[in-house]
């Protein structure tokens, strides 16, 4: 007897029995977490025990915030599926490590509180709740979020501003002359010997993680290729070097494990594709034009709110549905 | 006609901003501090409890089809006394307010009394509703105003409360706090609310049960 199945694309559609595949969320959140954990190490080896010290404190509140609300609310808690911990590491590692411990903390509690949980939970959340942390950080405290521990001593305190800050303040020459010259810039970028917030300056071992993901299926490599891609492009368009805008600021973060958030983004990977690319052209627009240094944040925060607009105009066709 | 109950259901059953979720445009910009709050608050009460008052009293001689446009010049006239009034005697207070005091004319919940109440009811009832929908905003716009200036300033009412170290987060004084703080408060009134139903369905029960235990 022949079994029945049908090819649509990609998707084989066949008859009972099935084999059951073991992904569960908890596997995937601590999936991410643990391709995560490589550039977080590497923070912590550069930053020093300020960086452990505040991711500490980012994943403690978050965790120990879902704790409280999902047992408050009486449903089931679930703080050992990975997700809270991966949202405080997240947040962690978007701020500079420089911050007073009460800052992280409110932080991870707007992330998780309204962000997440307001919505509903996981699942039903419409912005990044890591990313609703920053913002929500950003705009609270301005000026202790833009101060950056420098890379190069480690001597407590010392601060400067970012590549993207100095690009934006003091012009490309200035940034240049900083590195020394442009090999060194690059160099310093892709390795991560440069200031900025705790996760954002390891552009290798971000990659490295993103490889991983992709390779376990658990994200699409169109998303952070089509965003980092974008910002490539629009910024030679607009005559400035495209390798520095590619591997500075938190865009490799963002594109690897920020736009590629299984609950805030479309469904079909053309809207991703879609997603990708409006967030990489916001991220140039805020760059060049807006009054920060960098946008990768409101990039992909916006680009989440338009997402449920993407998945309808993009849907996929019903199956022998004519166009 | 009970007047306290009237006067009681705009506190809390159907405060304008918690339960009601009507002018919310002031209670979002001009609560970054509890005086200016505060002063918004009282500005509305008197407005909404005079025009009250005056549409009750004129409501026999207003044509069903023009009565929109006859209460929003009574609440203008109201409102430009009110706010020639700030301007002579709280100069403070007329310039923190600014354009909003001037907006107050086209707040949903002054024209929604008229509509629902006022019209349909005699002066001293309608006095004592637009008393207590006024007192229920003036409330709310102080507590909204509390929790933002006390969390994000540290003062209240432009008085330290909070040690000088405490560094507070900005965001609440900006626009987006404004909607969490608001957002989170109508929460807790939800909260609350279903609380007390809960509470009265039970009692409601109970008295049943005791009724059929008396009959049998």
């Amino acid at each position: 007897m022949t079994e029945a199945k049908f090819e649509v694309g990609k998707l084989s559609v066949s008859a009972s029995p099935h084999i059951r595949c073991d992904e569960s969320i908890a596997k995937i959140m601590w999936m991410v977490n643990l391709a995560l954990t490589p550039a977080a190490l590497f923070s912590i080896y550069r930053f020093g025990l300020p960086a452990l010290t505040i991711m500490a404190i980012c994943i403690i509140a978050a965790v120990v915030t879902e704790y409280a609300i999902q047992k408050w609310q009486g449903k089931p808690v679930t703080i050992n599926d990975g997700s809270a911990c991966l949202t405080g590491l997240l947040l962690a590692m978007n701020i500079p490590s420089t911050l007073p411990w009460y800052m992280p903390v409110f932080g991870s509690v707007i992330a998780i509180a309204v962000a997440k949980h307001t919505m509903g939970g996981l699942g039903f959340n419409i912005f990044n709740p890591a990313l609703v942390g920053r913002a929500v950080l950003l705009a609270s405290w301005p000026v202790a979020m833009t101060k950056w521990p420098t890379m190069q001593s480690h001597v407590d305190g010392l601060t400067s501003a970012t590549p993207l800050g100095i690009l934006k303040l003091q012009g490309y020459a200035k940034l240049v002359e900083v590195f020394g010259d442009k090999m060194t810039m690059y160099k310093s970028l892709f390795i991560g010997s440069r200031s900025g917030s705790m996760g954002e300056t390891a552009a290798l071992l971000l990659i490295l993680g993103g490889i991983f993901l992709i390779y376990r299926g658990y994200i699409k490599w169109q998303v952070p290729v089509v965003m980092i891609g974008t910002v490539g492009v629009l910024t030679a368009l607009f005559g400035q070097d495209p390798l520095l805008h590619m591997m500075s600021g938190g865009l490799i973060l963002g594109a690897f494990f920020m736009a590629t958030d299984m609950v805030t983004i479309p469904i079909t990977v053309k809207g991703q594709v879609v997603f990708a690319a409006g967030a990489g052209a916001l991220t140039v627009l805020i760059r060049l034009l807006g009054g920060y240094p960098e946008g990768v944040c409101y990039a992909i925060l916006l680009m989440n709110a338009v997402t449920p607009l993407i998945d309808r105009g993009i849907k996929p066709r019903k199956f022998g549905a004519r166009r | 006609m009970n007047y306290w109950a009237i006067f009681k259901k705009g506190l809390f059953e159907q405060n304008p901003i918690f339960r009601l979720a009507l002018s919310l445009c002031p209670a979002l910009a001009v609560t970054s501090n509890v005086f200016s709050a505060l002063g918004m608050g009282m500005a509305v009460m008197f407005v909404i409890t005079t025009n009250n008052v005056v549409v009750s009293i004129v409501r026999r001689w207003v044509n069903q089809k023009v009565r929109v446009p006859v209460f929003i010049t009574i609440i203008a006239t109201i409102v430009t006394l009110t706010q020639l009034v700030l301007e002579a005697f709280v100069p403070v207070l007329y310039k923190e307010l600014g354009i909003y005091l001037a907006l107050i004319v086209v707040f949903a919940i002054i024209l929604a009394r008229a509509e629902v109440f006022a019209m349909k009811n005699g002066v001293v009832p309608s006095f004592f509703d637009g008393l207590g929908m006024g007192a229920g905003f003036a409330l709310a716009m102080l507590a909204v105003g509390t929790v933002r200036e006390v969390f994000g300033t540290g003062a209240f009412l432009g008085m330290q409360v909070l040690p000088v170290s405490y560094d507070g987060p900005l965001i609440l004084i900006l626009a987006p706090g404004a909607f969490m703080v608001i957002g989170l408060m109508i929460g807790m009134f939800n909260v609350i609310g279903e609380y007390q139903n809960k509470q009265a369905e039970e009692k409601r029960k109970l008295a049943q049960l005791t009724m059929q235990r008396g009959e049998a």
